[in-house]
């Protein structure tokens, strides 16, 4: 059964949104969106220097993925302008890797598939680390829930509560360079952070509480894995930006319905 | 409650002594050999200008800032409640103040809506905490803290962003916890008036401890009036407070701390009206 391409490709999207439901709610509350950006720009270095170097691709993508994210949140916590710090890593690790991936014969002609993600071609050994991956960032999240809310809320009130905000900061930045390097093979190294935001800024309005969100924002990411795959089955467009243009179009269709809460 | 009169002798239930903190990055120490002492049901106000280390006290008394010398001494199994200083909850995380009462410890709702009730907040269970006002939220603040039956509150700046009635109203409600539940509070606040009014002992900040004793005692003291003029001492007469439980004798006078050898042009006066 698994040899069906598209049972594959559905198995692979469930799993990533599995996970960037609930962390994109973080990457929203933290206002992290660039953060994403800058670790999944980096990931193409990664997969140019795994490709150029013979090593496996998800790990060569894994480390340079969570390398930027320590980078990043060194910096941010040495009070940087964070913006600026990574308006500059985000474009110049996307820079650095294209230069990279046109020293890697394989990888040239094969670019696109890295940076828009080939969700169609997943093979079994992608499916292992997909779900491994997920599945992983998702126990995480469950269990250290509590005390990751408390720290996003306020970073005084958990550490009253002995919670350390500081580990909470690294956790939900190794957890995104994981999702990151998984999910490159399927939304691609460009996107891949679009559904960590996206989804979870829909759910907002309809939340009214953090678990509702993650709930929510999960449910409208497979909703667009779904449809995005249908129209590249049928009207042959790319896998990849099908998925996060649906997810697009769900944001959009959901707008007029948003409600003020009391 | 315990029979008042031995209130001001039980042991403290956190004593800090010589506490001297440097920030990074900071030239001086934002606090330099600082001595506080806390009894149980007694509230202790810390007040001094903006920069003086209200905050870095309370923080370092609570062990979120790390001193470089001196002790802070916590009674066995103390049990605190912390309101800390301008909490915002962004309206990007959706959450009802019953899930908030939650964070990061689960509590039943039977003890949730008692803790809202006790601090005038009732039924705001299923409201979202970003649509509270200022009063409200406050509120829902002193009852998270009040969740764990906590011997001794630490409240910092509890009333910003209050208008004046809420602020008075915010700090009989403090008193009338205090005397039904005998908790001890430690509080930093700006407003002078009505906070001096409400404590039992004023310690007048500025880096060290100008000085501090009883509210009357701090007013009349000449570090406390350079530091905030010689005006807030005679408008405090007019809200002169009545003590519901006696003091020992060394605390009755203000005890002026000449720890640090200022001479006669006092170190206050040097940052009055900061």
């Amino acid at each position: 059964m698994l040899d069906d391409f598209l049972i594959r490709a559905g198995l692979a999207g469930l799993a990533v949104v599995l996970a960037t439901g609930p962390l994109g709610c973080f990457v929203v509350w933290r206002r992290m969106a660039y953060f994403g950006d800058a670790t999944a720009h980096a990931a193409i270095l990664g997969v140019a220097l795994s490709l150029g170097f013979g090593a496996p691709v998800y790990l060569g993508t894994l480390g340079v993925a969570v390398a930027m994210g320590w980078l990043v949140a060194h910096l941010a916590g040495r009070g940087e302008a964070v913006d600026t710090a990574l308006g500059v890593l985000a474009h110049g690790a996307l820079a650095v890797g294209l230069v990279a991936a046109s020293f890697v014969p394989g990888l040239r002609s094969n670019l696109e598939a890295w940076l828009f993600g080939d969700i169609l071609m997943v093979q079994r050994a992608d499916l292992i680390w997909v779900w491994g991956g997920a599945t992983l960032v998702l126990a995480v999240l469950v269990w250290r829930w509590q005390g990751m809310v408390t720290a996003t809320v306020n970073e005084e009130l958990a550490m009253a509560a002995g919670i350390n905000p500081a580990r909470e900061r690294l956790i939900l930045t190794l957890a995104m360079a994981i999702i990151v390097a998984v999910a490159i093979r399927i939304v691609g190294a460009l996107l891949v952070s679009a559904l960590l935001v996206i989804p979870a800024a829909s759910a907002r309005s309809f939340a009214r509480s953090p678990e509702r969100m993650a709930l929510l924002s999960t449910l409208i990411g497979a909703v667009s894995v779904a449809c995005g795959l249908s129209a590249s089955l049928f009207a042959d467009t790319p896998a990849g930006p099908s998925i996060i243009a649906a997810a697009a179009a769900i944001f959009l269709f959901m707008l007029p319905f948003r409600r003020p809460m009391a | 409650m315990a029979d008042k009169a031995s209130l001001a002798n039980r042991a403290p239930l956190i004593e800090a002594r010589g506490l001297t903190v440097h920030l990074p990055g900071a030239e001086r120490a934002i606090l330099q050999g600082v001595n506080l002492a806390i009894r149980p049901a007694e509230i202790v106000t810390v007040v001094g200008p903006n920069g003086s280390g209200k905050s870095t006290l309370v923080r370092s008394i609570l062990g979120h800032v790390t001193a470089q010398s001196g002790e802070v001494e916590r009674r066995a199994g103390l049990r605190i409640g912390y309101v800390p200083q301008r909490v915002h909850v962004d309206d990007r995380i959706p959450m009802t103040v019953r899930r908030f009462l939650s964070l990061p410890r689960s509590v039943s709702d039977a003890d949730a809506a008692a803790a809202l009730a006790r601090v005038g907040a009732e039924g705001l269970q299923s409201r979202q905490i970003a649509r509270l006002s200022g009063g409200q939220f406050q509120r829902v603040l002193l009852a998270r803290a009040l969740l764990n039956d906590p011997q001794l509150l630490v409240l910092d700046e509890p009333t910003q962003g209050l208008d004046q009635p809420g602020i008075v109203a915010f700090y009989r409600l403090i008193e009338d916890i205090r005397r039904e539940t005998g908790v001890a509070v430690l509080m930093v606040s700006h407003d002078l008036l009505v906070v001096m009014r409400a404590s039992d002992h004023v310690i007048c900040l500025n880096g060290h401890v100008c000085c501090h004793g009883t509210p009357q005692a701090v007013s009349a003291a000449p570090e406390y009036q350079a530091l905030f003029g010689a005006d807030s001492a005679e408008t405090l007469a007019l809200y002169r407070h009545d003590h519901d439980h006696a003091h020992d004798g060394a605390l009755l006078n203000a005890r002026h701390d000449h720890e640090h050898d200022h001479g006669p042009q006092h170190e206050c006066e040097a940052h009055g009206h900061a």
